[in-house]
């Protein structure tokens, strides 16, 4: 019996994501038809989680074709690369110590990329300045708001710290800030109005997180995971003031920002909103905001490539930040590659553009398409609603469950939409999540299910979710 | 006040609020020495006149920096993986190829991009199990026992934070090696945790000493819990390569006093004295009978960044562990869905290194002329550092046996201790800012790593390419000779 039984209960009350249900029934009714079973679908349609790669969607070409040089850079003197890339991919090596990508590099960063991050940044924000000593490159976004919790979160009671949290959020932040030992305060977005943020719904969340927490974080997912929601200009300085009146730093998750679908709706920033609302709060409210090559037309889950952007920290705090990410070396070079892309691609005249450009927006084309034809699909169905999908790579619909479906669901002691997709997926072979991961108002029900993914997948998707759904809706009437 | 005169809100994060763990936490590799080193490069550029006219950062283990090539095969399949159109360019040779086919098979969508689950990619870690299976003569590995990281360094930290728990007097302890690489100490200052030292004998070519482990312990288990216990094998500062014997002391007391152990080998490639030998924790382990390898709790830590493929940049690493209760592994692969999946280029390379060509593969002969250059130019290196530095009277030099940096110890002058004392600095952060400013060289103070109080160190790489590290170790000397002088 090993003593480590007594294992920290920071780590031992970790919420237990229930996806492992639905993944262990996934793997084993893949390994079925492997093994010749018949189903009435002849592939498990995995349209579960942001990874855009892994739904089939080809990586940019420009970008592998630099990340190709860098790992190898024989290739510089291949005939097969366009100029561009070579010219990049020297230019990205020669920041290099030893001009090999097998080194650390700074721990926060290499230092001409995060210059290209903060030009970017600029670009953006309309001519906001932006510091690359204020940019800090982490492995993955998840990373840097795990740095940023390291900061802020005192485990120890009576001051717990608490951190303020929209309702629905995805699952592995609720376990970063468990494993941090961050108090959760949850704040609910108003589905009605299209999943909003309220400001009476922050202040009443808050009030009651003060009674039993000292809350120090306002966290913000701006576009929003899984709702899609992407927040008015108007709602943002609402948030800020809300921060400043409060005292509250604000962490502004914003890696979904490239994928906007609507012409009529346009991505702010909080940098941007907040420079804008005058020297006393533009110069006091404490703000990071992140962004990632994981997400946008990129989809570099799996490099590893994540930032934050620090506004108005304390100098003397921002030193120990430096200390601290010195100690995990530094952060992985092909991650810190893409995010250099990101910030800094192709542009026209460039002999990458073309293809890079098509490519970007036969992804942006795909992404609104299957938005429309969504909605499209919901609106004939019985018993499931959407809210306008503005952005992100995601749809939560809400699934409205006859009284006896939640009876059946009650006496499986399990919640009705995690059940409804475990159903989904054992009959149509159609792999989403549930509502429940996520945080929902009590007896409302949802899924999420990848948008970000080939239109005739798509397709694919919403015809066995129909099918389901019309059977299910009919059993329980 | 702000620099527009608008007054400032008191800030939510500052140093009183922030958490107090984080002020504790430093780390001498990367550390102020450092931040003056790149300092003088930047002044050196802009044309200000110094004694020397670039500066030689041999304070971190960065073996690409310091001019070690990559290995050519591991970069063609990282390559091919990455923008596979090149699977159909015939200057890629067949064995690459077929590896990169297989790796891409092995992630979702067929790309590096897309996430692996957390634990890493199964058939890696399969690759990974045969690889120490084969390393440690057929003791089986099992691969779900396998954690894909990135680099060492996540592994441990994420090993330490499963470990660490209860309040004052229960709090828990680990014990680590004085000297110690600082990620120890810096993980268990974040987690805050008590750390127990145990001393190295400097005298006996810096092995462990089974009595000094006692003593560590004895005396921490008056206010804490002792838990686990860190050995870094070989060594990191120090060099050491620990013997079988003493690996079996370490297991054996392990049991008796019901510790964790940690292994950290990811020099474990890096061996170079004459009668030295790597002994896996694991193999030793399994080789003392189930007396042993039944109980006793294990986990060891591999990495791409070190060895010979020196691939820092691209965090590849691994851990196994051994002898895990299954709850508690279910809370670790809990642990590590947090920071959802390692670098995928990390786990792809990862794969090529336990998977290197074979002798009837095209690549194999260009691959093993590499590695064994490598290898065998550290090893020169190794030699010639400890010859020279042992010349210096005033500086005594352990042989490095291993790993890939020397740590000598340095005489200073009594004036020149006061003075360093005067100015709030240790004594050999004072020789080496000295050094830096004069010399050019930047090495990282002992008191970095830790050491026996009154005894001053450096720690210095052996990577400089040859010529230029004996440049580096006769500045050293005339230094030392000089500074010697001055304060005497």
């Amino acid at each position: 019996m090993s003593f480590l039984r007594e294992i920290s209960p920071l780590v031992r009350n970790t919420f237990l994501s229930e996806k492992d249900v639905l993944l262990r029934l996934a793997a084993q009714i893949a390994a079925e038809i492997q093994q010749g079973e018949r189903k009435d679908y002849i592939e498990v349609l995995d349209l579960s989680s942001g990874d855009l790669h892994r739904g089939g969607i080809k990586p940019i070409t420009f970008v592998r074709q630099v990340l190709a040089a860098c790992f190898y850079p024989a290739l510089l003197e291949d005939d097969s690369l366009p100029l561009d890339v070579k010219e990049r991919a020297d230019d990205l090596l020669r920041q290099c110590d030893g001009g090999s990508v097998g080194s650390y590099t700074d721990s926060c960063g290499i230092t001409k990329i995060k210059h290209g991050l903060s030009k970017f940044i600029t670009r953006r924000d309309g001519g906001v300045p932006s510091s690359p000593d204020d940019i800090f490159i982490t492995s993955g976004s998840q990373m840097a708001l795990m740095f940023m919790l390291k900061l802020l979160v005192q485990s120890k009671v009576p001051c717990q710290t608490g951190v303020l949290i929209p309702v629905p959020t995805y699952a592995s932040f609720n376990l970063a800030l468990e494993d941090h030992g961050a108090v959760i305060i949850p704040y609910y977005l108003c589905e009605e109005q299209g999943w909003t943020l309220q400001v009476e719904e922050l202040r009443r969340a808050l009030h009651a997180g003060r009674k039993t927490c000292n809350p120090v974080a306002l966290y913000i997912c701006n576009p929003g995971n899984p709702t899609g929601h992407i927040q008015s200009r108007k709602s943002i300085e609402e948030v800020i003031r809300f921060a400043a009146e409060e005292r509250l730093f604000l962490l502004a998750d914003e890696v979904y920002q490239s994928c906007v679908y609507r012409e009529d709706t346009k991505f702010e920033s909080y940098k941007k909103v907040l420079s804008e609302m005058g020297s006393t709060i533009s110069s006091t409210v404490e703000l990071a905001s992140f962004n990632s090559a994981s997400k946008g037309f990129m989809g570099e889950c799996g490099l590893r490539g994540g930032y934050v952007e620090l506004v108005n920290l304390d100098p003397a705090v921002k030193e120990y930040t430096r200390i601290l990410f010195s100690t995990r070396s530094s952060p992985p070079v092909g991650g810190q590659i893409a995010l250099d892309l990101m910030a800094d691609p192709p542009k026209p005249g460039d002999p990458s553009f073309l293809t890079f450009s098509e490519e970007v927006q036969s992804i942006k084309n795909m992404m609104c398409k299957n938005a429309c034809r969504i909605q499209e699909v919901f609106a004939e169905l019985p018993g499931i609603s959407c809210q306008p999908l503005k952005a992100g790579f995601f749809v939560f619909p809400c699934l409205h469950f006859p009284p006896r479906a939640i009876k059946w669901a009650k006496k499986r002691q399990m919640e009705p939409d995690m059940l409804y997709c475990l159903q989904l997926l054992e009959e149509t072979g159609l792999h989403v999540r549930p509502g429940c991961e996520y945080g929902q108002r009590k007896d409302s029900h949802h899924i999420r299910l990848l948008v970000a993914t080939h239109e005739d997948i798509m397709e694919d998707a919403l015809q066995r979710l129909k099918t389901f759904h019309m059977r299910f809706m009919k059993e329980f009437s | 006040m702000t620099e527009n005169g608008c007054e400032h809100r008191e800030r939510v994060l500052t140093m009183d609020t922030m958490n107090p763990n984080i002020k504790r936490v430093e780390y001498a590799v990367r550390g102020p020495i450092v931040q003056r080193a790149v300092q003088i490069e930047r002044e050196l550029k802009m044309g200000v006149n110094k004694p020397f006219t670039e500066v030689i950062k041999a304070n971190i283990g960065d073996c690409h920096a310091m001019g070690q090539k990559p290995i050519t095969f591991f970069r063609q399949v990282l390559a091919l993986c990455s923008y596979p159109d090149l699977l159909e360019d015939s200057k890629f040779p067949e064995d690459a190829k077929s590896r990169a086919h297989r790796i891409l098979q092995a992630c979702g969508g067929g790309s590096l991009g897309a996430y692996s689950t957390s634990q890493g990619i199964e058939m890696i870690r399969q690759d990974v199990a045969r690889y120490i299976e084969r390393r440690d003569g057929g003791i089986a590995c099992d691969p779900d026992n396998i954690y894909l990281s990135t680099g060492a360094s996540d592994a441990i930290v994420t090993m330490l934070k499963l470990l660490v728990s209860g309040e004052g007097m229960s709090r828990t302890g680990v014990m680590i090696s004085i000297p110690q690489y600082p990620l120890y100490s810096a993980a268990l200052a974040e987690l805050g945790a008590v750390q127990i030292s145990y001393y190295l004998d400097e005298d006996n070519c810096w092995s462990l000493d089974i009595n000094e482990l006692r003593r560590a312990l004895q005396e921490a288990k008056k206010h804490c819990i002792p838990r686990a216990l860190c050995i870094i094998n070989p060594g990191n500062p120090t060099g050491q390569v620990q013997s079988r014997q003493c690996i079996e002391d370490v297991i054996r007391f392990a049991a008796t006093e019901n510790l964790f152990l940690m292994a950290d080998e990811v020099y474990q490639d890096n061996v170079y004295a004459e009668g030295c030998k790597f002994h896996s924790f694991k193999k030793v382990l399994f080789e003392m009978g189930p007396e042993y390898s039944e109980k006793v709790e294990l986990a060891s830590f591999h990495s791409t960044s070190k060895c010979y493929m020196g691939e820092c940049g691209f965090r590849g690493g691994y851990m196994e562990v051994v002898n895990l209760d299954p709850e508690v592994k279910v809370q670790l692969t809990k642990l590590v869905s947090v920071r959802l999946c390692p670098p995928v280029p990390g786990q792809a390379l990862l794969d090529v290194v336990v998977n290197p060509p074979q002798p009837d593969e095209p690549s194999y002969d260009t691959f093993i002329k590499e590695r064994s250059e490598t290898l065998a130019t550290l090893a020169e290196k190794a030699n010639m550092t400890q010859e020279i530095l042992n010349q210096v009277p005033g500086i005594k030099c352990n042989p490095v046996q291993g790993a890939m940096y020397t740590f000598p110890c340095i005489h200073l002058p009594p004036k020149a201790i006061l003075e360093a004392k005067e100015k709030g600095q240790s004594p050999d952060m004072f020789y080496c800012m000295k050094l830096l400013e004069e010399k050019g060289i930047c090495l990282v103070p002992g008191s970095g790593f830790g050491q026996r109080d009154g005894t001053y160190h450096f720690r210095m790489t052996i990577l400089p390419p040859k010529e230029k590290l004996k440049i580096v170790l006769a500045k050293i000397k005339e230094f030392h000779q000089h500074f010697t002088d001055q304060y005497s």
